[in-house]
């Protein structure tokens, strides 16, 4: 299944992923064929699917509605459709769609299409992404991405919107650093929009650019800090645990969850192993966040004390009474970044409504977090959490039991 | 095609055809569809009863429900889905049991394999061929009241597959025999290992803890019981993570909500189920296997879904993996081989059927705590030295034996009430008697051989029939006259044992003709699809192929010539590997064919 020469052999590997290739594509001139199957690549990177594929639809057909603070986005169809899709745009329409955020008529695209992060990318890699995209199933199905309300459906009000938030241009190598850090930083950055999820934003909804990838709430989860703060992000963690994180979805400090695990399966798992040992390189270079931990919260305190109690009841058999969890199958807690960050809404979302791994090769068995949020109330919910992130080490704020009523 | 159910006509569809159909998903149809999928066949599994994993079916919220699960028996198989009748001999009209209690079938995705309590042993190259070691030591007139036979596989045949298994499943143990060493602390009566169990032995708690001192102080040889309940986190050769065992003593009749009893849904389904030539079918009943006019090959099978939908399933393999009882059935039902006719001997299907033969022992302290609670159901000692040939039966009169087992699976408050002989069973006596033994009381038995004889088997019940109209089940059996000799002789020997404990009193469960089959015993039911070297005495040759209908596999404790003092499902693992290879390695190759010529 490795070899790309044979058409059928590559679209039963590109099925595999998701994504069809379709053979006659391949049929083309080899370095036609060469630029579809780098492309293709551009679109796990990118994690495409991820957005503009809904659950069980045809690939890039369209996706699910995105809920932003600004209302209702629907990703399009980005199959090569003429009536519906992106089928009568040129390379050059798409080109400018990525790099300018300016469609093919020369709408304004909204920035949860992460433009201002495509913007990095290469000319070479759009134009092979865009190579691919023309051989994808083209699919009838019409979408309306724009569900803003008033005054937001205005497309032209993006104009000022990038004016005020969007650095269009490509990523700039820095020739004082590895070409790995280079590698990584383009990944991060450009094609793989870590910070589209991870970045902090402004009240307009753009990137926070001064506190890049130091964590941020969607869709009802946190997405933590990943840079390379010791206690909060990814600092403490070795390349290689960090290059296991993104290829399995576990390692021996953490079990991914919600949208990440998400993007692991269809992405990062993907990647080669160059290019995620490379964002591995660039994470640990960065920095972010507070330097120093807050005090724990005593252990005498009456939420620990009532946080404990639960814990041993409820979560000790699987996570150890030392917070040490077991491998590839019982996240640890003890020392855990997720577990420490400012927010603890992922927590929260785990308590009340559990949550399974992903499968990957390197990591098959798919344990599941049991919902508990029907057992425990809200006080005890956010005593557990409060005894978590203040014991074995650990320190962050306190939950209240208001915060868990409003994820409930 | 159509069948006449009472006044409806029945459309059934016919699907596309398969590789290979399995019927039932539990550790031996997982463990051969995986080996087979790993080939590239493409292969269905159709299951009775309902989708079950851990994460959705084993909350660790409600997991430890005693009501539901042990008492109200939510993972089994009930009496409606599927009945049987029962006598004690041909003299006597079978009836239905109106519930499972003797032995629990399991029902659903992962089978008995799911609610076991993880004991896992190898039985011996001395039972594969009883009969050859029997004759020789103690002369043919020993065993003429039995109907023993040899298994047709020598134990050495067998060790790579046992090893795979034990392997697979993350089993905690420690060695009695590594390549002919005898190691210090293991079985010294099992035959040579190629290497040391994957996990080392639980920790011990304090009752089995006593058990070994008390009975090495009698020139008796404990060791750990090896156990399906892991002592420390494990990934297995498939890649699958396990958690160490929390002894909660919720294993036997639970699904483990914390991944760490070994099952299909812990060891084989989570790579399995992502396996692209790989589905299962759940909640679709096989209603039988086609065959063609020949009656010499399978077509597929029949089954029916919820909403009574049939389906014709066509397939070039079949392989039945349900519970052994069950696969007897089907063979019956769709005419694979000759029924056995216990009168005149003849006839295969329903052979040689065995049970389990177990007796009990408490004693009674005043000043010890067990903490019975802190418990898993594979975690406790074992004395091998009364077990099946390991002791000489020259002086006695009968053959076969027992392993004698200290292993306090759980202390569960409703089912666990130890009370002294002689207690009232109710009203504030009985309360304080039950306060006070809780803590305080050692319970240990015996778990013994079972040998076949020509008037214990099943056949199809004249009378009663399912809901499809299919006759049920008839188990025919009784304790026989030898079991219970030896059992006697080995319950001796164990009151020995509850005596030298020094406890205020002890209390002593023989077992005794007459198989009552409401309180619960042991749910290792063997034989009726025996594997054997002949096929007038057999159904199914030493790769647990049909002798009659070559592209048929009957796996499980069904191909049992006979029962062994010792749970079945490490055996029961082994000859599915032993199977899968057989089909890999040989019938692959010229498919259709028998591997042993007859």
């Amino acid at each position: 299944m490795k070899t790309l020469g044979l058409s059928l052999t590559l679209a039963a590997g590109a099925l595999s992923a998701g994504l069809a290739v379709a053979p006659s594509a391949l049929a083309q001139a080899p370095d036609q064929a060469d630029r579809i199957i780098r492309g293709r690549y551009q679109a796990i990177l990118g994690d495409c699917e991820a957005c503009h594929t809904a659950p069980g639809a045809k690939p890039l057909s369209g996706g699910l509605p995105l809920e932003t603070p600004f209302g209702q986005l629907i990703p399009p169809n980005i199959t090569p459709d003429k009536a519906s899709g992106i089928g009568s745009w040129t390379e050059a329409d798409f080109r400018n769609a990525l790099k300018n955020g300016i469609g093919h008529d020369g709408k304004r695209l909204y920035p949860a299409m992460p433009y201002p992060a495509y913007t990095r990318m290469s000319d070479e890699d759009i134009s092979n992404l865009w190579a691919y995209l023309r051989t994808v199933d083209p699919v009838f199905n019409p979408v309306e991405a724009n569900q803003l309300p008033f005054p937001f459906n205005i497309r032209m009000s993006m104009l000022g919107w990038n004016m005020l938030n969007f650095t269009p241009g490509e990523f700039r190598p820095d020739p004082s650093k590895s070409e790995a850090w280079n590698r990584g930083a383009y990944i991060v950055q450009g094609p793989g929009h870590c910070g589209t999820c991870h970045s902090p934003k402004t009240s307009l909804g753009a990137d926070e650019t001064s506190q890049a990838l130091e964590g941020a709430s969607l869709q009802g989860w946190f997405a933590p800090n990943i840079t390379g703060n010791p206690y909060i992000g990814i600092g403490s963690w070795s390349e290689e645990e960090i290059v296991q994180y993104l290829k399995t979805g576990a390692n021996a400090r953490t079990i991914a969850s919600g949208p990440m695990a998400e993007a692991i399966e269809a992405s990062t798992s993907q990647m080669t192993d160059e290019d995620v040992k490379a964002i591995a390189t660039y994470l640990k270079s960065t920095t972010g966040g507070p330097a120093e931990k807050p005090k724990p919260i005593p252990a005498d305190d009456r939420r620990m004390q009532m946080g404990a109690a639960i814990y041993h009841d409820t979560c000790s058999a699987c996570h150890g009474a030392d917070g040490k969890g077991a491998r590839q199958l019982f996240p640890a807690l003890a020392g855990s970044a997720i577990v420490q960050q400012p927010s603890s809404e992922t927590l929260m979302r785990l308590v009340l409504q559990g949550s399974q791994a992903v499968h990957t090769d390197g990591a098959r068995t798919t344990p599941a977090m049991p919902s508990l949020g029907w057992k425990l109330s809200d006080q005890q919910v956010a005593d557990v959490l409060t005894y978590i992130r203040n014991s074995w080490g650990n320190a962050a704020p306190s939950v209240g039991p208001s915060d868990i009523g409003a994820h409930r | 095609m159509d069948d006449k159910v009472g006044d409806e006509t029945i459309m059934t569809t016919i699907l596309p055809r398969k590789d290979v159909v399995i019927v039932g998903l539990g550790w031996t149809g997982s463990i051969l569809a995986h080996e087979l999928t790993e080939d590239g066949l493409d292969v269905v599994a159709i299951e009775r009863g309902p989708w079950r994993d851990t994460a959705t079916d084993f909350n660790i919220g409600y997991a430890q429900d005693e009501l539901r699960y042990a008492i109200r028996k939510d993972l089994f198989l009930q009496p409606v889905t599927e009945a049987m009748t029962m006598r004690n001999n041909t003299s006597q009209t079978a009836m239905p049991m109106r519930d499972y209690g003797s032995f629990l079938p399991g029902n659903g995705v992962g089978g008995a394999g799911v609610h076991w309590n993880g004991h896992t042993w190898r039985f011996w190259d001395s039972d594969f061929r009883i009969v050859d070691n029997l004759t020789r030591k103690y002369g043919a007139a020993r065993i003429a009241d039995l109907q023993l036979q040899n298994w047709g596989v020598a134990g050495e045949e067998l060790e790579s597959a046992f090893d795979r298994f034990e392997y697979l499943a993350g089993i905690s143990g420690k060695a009695g025999n590594i390549k002919g060493e005898i190691q210090t602390g293991g079985n010294p009566f099992e035959d040579p290992r190629s290497r040391d169990y994957p996990l080392p032995p639980m920790q011990m708690t304090y009752a089995p803890t006593l058990f070994a001192e008390v009975t090495k102080s009698l020139d008796l040889h404990p060791f750990p019981t090896p156990s399906a309940n892991l002592s420390e986190d494990y990934i297995n050769p498939l890649g699958i993570a396990m958690g160490q065992c929390t002894m909660c003593g919720f294993c036997e009749r639970f699904g483990c909500a914390n991944y760490s009893k070994s099952s299909a849904q812990t060891t084989v389904l989570p790579v399995l189920m992502r396996k692209k030539n790989f589905e299962v079918r759940t909640d679709s009943e096989v209603l039988h296997v086609d065959l063609d006019v020949s009656k010499k090959h399978a077509r597929g099978v029949t089954y029916v879904n919820t909403s009574g939908e049939e389906f014709f399933q066509p397939a070039d393999m079949v392989l039945l993996c349900a519970y052994g009882l069950h696969n007897v059935r089907l063979m019956m039902l769709s005419g694979i081989g000759q029924i056995y006719d216990p009168g005149t001997g003849e006839g295969t299907v329903g052979r040689n059927y065995c049970y389990q033969t177990n007796s009990g022992a408490q004693v009674f302290f005043d000043d010890k705590n067990f903490n019975p609670f802190i418990a898993a159901g594979a975690l406790g000692q074992t004395c091998d030295d009364y077990n099946g040939d390991a002791f000489d039966h020259g002086p006695l009169d009968f053959v076969g034996g027992a392993g004698i087992n200290c292993i306090p699976s759980n202390g569960r408050p409703i089912q666990t009430r130890p009370t002294p002989p002689g207690t009232p069973r109710w009203g504030s006596a009985w309360k304080q008697a039950t306060v006070k033994a809780y803590k305080a009381t050692l319970g240990f038995s015996s778990q013994g051989s079972s040998y076949p004889t020509r008037g214990n088997y099943l056949d199809l019940d004249p009378t009663y029939k399912d809901r499809f109209g299919r006759p049920l089940l008839r188990i025919t059996f009784d304790f026989p006259d030898n079991d219970i000799r030896m059992s006697a002789w080995v319950t001796n020997k164990m009151e020995g044992i509850a005596k030298a404990f020094g406890g205020r009193q002890y209390n002593i469960s023989p077992r005794r003709k007459g198989w009552d089959s409401v309180p619960y015993q042991s749910t290792h039911n063997t034989g009726g699809a025996i594997m054997g070297e002949n096929p007038r005495t057999s159904a199914v040759n030493k790769y647990l192929q049909s002798w009659d209908v070559p592209n048929v596999f009957v796996v499980g404790a069904s191909a049992f010539a006979h029962n062994a003092g010792k749970n079945p499902t490490g055996t029961v693992g082994a000859l599915a590997y032993f199977a899968a290879d057989a089909i890999r390695q040989q019938y692959l190759r010229n498919p259709g064919q028998p591997l042993v010529s007859a």
